[in-house]
């Protein structure tokens, strides 16, 4: 690359002049924050961090450069030191992009299990339907937390292992993801409320893991087929005939590996779910394709896996106003240079699909919920790559995308086939709360749900 | 028609290689391999196919 001499450096966003930088207005208004960036600076510009810049791209030039770079030019790993107490010491926050490509391959998120996967979602949907009177209320962010916890443990470490959760493993791991605020970023162990009981939450899953280890130790083994991987795990022995796993760096995995796709699924799902319902002529055209797919007795398993157009575009709408990660974050390894400015060694570097969404130029209408975006012709998520970024991008996009597409369809089409929902607040009163690393929705967000007059599951099948 | 691959892009997710099982293949470095660079015309909606639905976008057509 050839050093230009106009480089400059970019310009620091309004603000911010206490011993913190910008720090109290990312626990605050994060998103506001990161708009006036590209207000004032374009482009790159850069807010402060306590005793760190971070230079925020956003546009599609600057995030492809971001998404492009390899890891030893950004790098992931000390990114997001939130993370840290979550996972405990020794579990990566991010793999790099050679382990993640052997994770999809080896583990759960490989094609061929996704059939099976879409099958268990839509038991654990009908499960927790069940115990719905004809109509009531739920809370989304209870609900749809309680059900992903199932969703996830049962798909990516075991239905085995699922079916020893109850309410109580969901409860401590809400606490775990509340554990996320930005002061971490001062001290990760810093003394208050939400780090505490982001500890006392830890503690509390060890304690359940180890109990069904002991458990399990006592038992006779399971059947192959029902063998899970804390089995796997349980099974492995170091050289002198001891445990090569204990239950604490047990734990740290199974939370690792539900992390990525637990509060993002939820979230998504709860938005889509709010806006269908801000939305009537959209619910309209997703109950009118939903009825349509499965008047002819499909299994669930088998249609969430193939297309659903007006859902699917209600989900990527969704994404896109309400992304579940807001900042995506690196450390410039060595200098480099985007569109005229200097990125130096040291500094953070940051893209936020919140800010990159909203594009009006990418997205017209950017602030309506506008799912015929993305039908044919316009299809705005696949014309605009490096904008459209709810799953990131490049080396370190979701790897789970396509199963968390085809659950949040396995979820919707068990909910609205046979339930129709309300909201029982003001449209405008749902709304994320930011003050957390983890973004999750603002309680109360309550809806409410009845039984519809004639079921539309199963119509025509034999049973 | 070229296949073009974005080797920056490609997470091995084998999509490609359901939808024209001749034109890709995923190896075991879990990347994509292109076999046929220039495939016929009849396996065009094939290979549409994969450019389609690859979940990273790491794959296009370039016309001769």
């Amino acid at each position: 690359m050839t050093v230009d001499t106009g480089q400059r450096q970019p310009t620091r966003v309004s603000g911010g002049e206490g011993e913190t930088g910008h720090l109290e207005e990312l626990r605050t208004d994060p998103i506001g924050l990161m708009n006036r960036v590209r207000t004032e600076c374009g482009d790159v510009g850069v807010f402060r961090l306590v005793d760190r810049d971070v230079v925020l791209l956003s546009g599609a030039e600057a995030n492809e450069l971001f998404f492009r770079s390899p890891e030893e030019v950004l790098d992931q790993a000390e990114a997001y030191p939130f993370m840290t107490p979550v996972f405990g010491e020794g579990v990566v926050f991010d793999a790099s992009p050679e382990r993640r490509r052997e994770m999809l391959h080896n583990q759960a998120l490989r094609d061929k299990f996704m059939r099976g996967h879409a099958a268990t979602i839509a038991a654990e949907v009908e499960e927790m339907v069940a115990a719905w009177d004809d109509e009531g209320e739920i809370d989304l962010l209870d609900w749809f937390a309680e059900l992903t916890i199932y969703t996830s443990s049962a798909c990516l470490i075991g239905p085995r292992f699922r079916r020893e959760l109850d309410n109580r493993f969901g409860r401590l791991y809400h606490d775990l993801e509340k554990g996320t605020d930005a002061i971490a970023y001062v001290d990760p162990y810093a003394d208050i409320e939400s780090f505490h009981k982001r500890d006392a939450a830890r503690v509390g899953l060890v304690e359940l893991v180890q109990g069904i280890m002991d458990r399990r130790a006592e038992e006779p083994p399971p059947a192959d087929d029902d063998r899970d991987l804390l089995d796997v795990l349980m099974s492995i022995k170091n050289p002198d005939g001891t445990d090569r796993f204990v239950a604490d760096e047990v734990t740290g995995m199974f939370i690792s590996m539900m992390f990525a796709g637990h509060h993002t699924t939820s979230g998504t799902a709860a938005w889509t779910l709010i806006e269908l319902l801000r939305n009537d002529g959209e619910m309209a055209l997703v109950d009118d394709e939903l009825a349509e797919l499965y008047a002819g007795g499909v299994e669930v398993s088998y249609q969430a896996l193939r297309e659903m157009p007006h859902v699917e575009a209600a989900i990527k709408e969704a994404l896109r106003l309400h992304p579940p990660l807001i900042l995506l974050l690196r450390v410039a390894k060595e200098d480099l240079e985007c569109e005229g400015y200097t990125i130096s060694a040291g500094q953070m570097v940051g893209a936020s699909p919140s800010v990159s969404n909203r594009i009006p130029e990418d997205f017209p209408e950017p602030d309506a919920f506008r799912p015929a975006r993305y039908l044919e012709p316009r299809e705005e998520d696949r014309s605009n790559p490096w904008t459209w970024i709810p799953f990131g991008a490049g080396r370190h996009r979701c790897v789970g995308q396509a199963f968390a597409m085809m659950q949040l369809k396995a979820i919707f089409s068990v909910l609205l086939l046979d339930w129709e929902f309300e909201l029982t607040q003001p449209a405008d009163s749902y709304r994320n709360d930011h003050s957390k690393m983890v973004v999750q929705l603002a309680q109360p967000c309550v809806v409410r749900y009845r039984r519809r007059a004639v079921a539309r599951s199963h119509q025509g099948a034999a049973g | 028609m070229r296949v073009v691959v974005d080797t920056d892009l490609c997470q091995g997710h084998g999509v490609c290689e359901a939808e024209a099982p001749g034109v890709f293949a995923v190896g075991r470095d879990h990347l994509v391999e292109v076999l046929n660079p220039s495939p016929s015309d009849d396996l065009r909606s094939a290979v549409e196919a994969a450019v389609r639905f690859c979940p990273t976008h790491a794959l296009s057509i370039e016309d001769d």
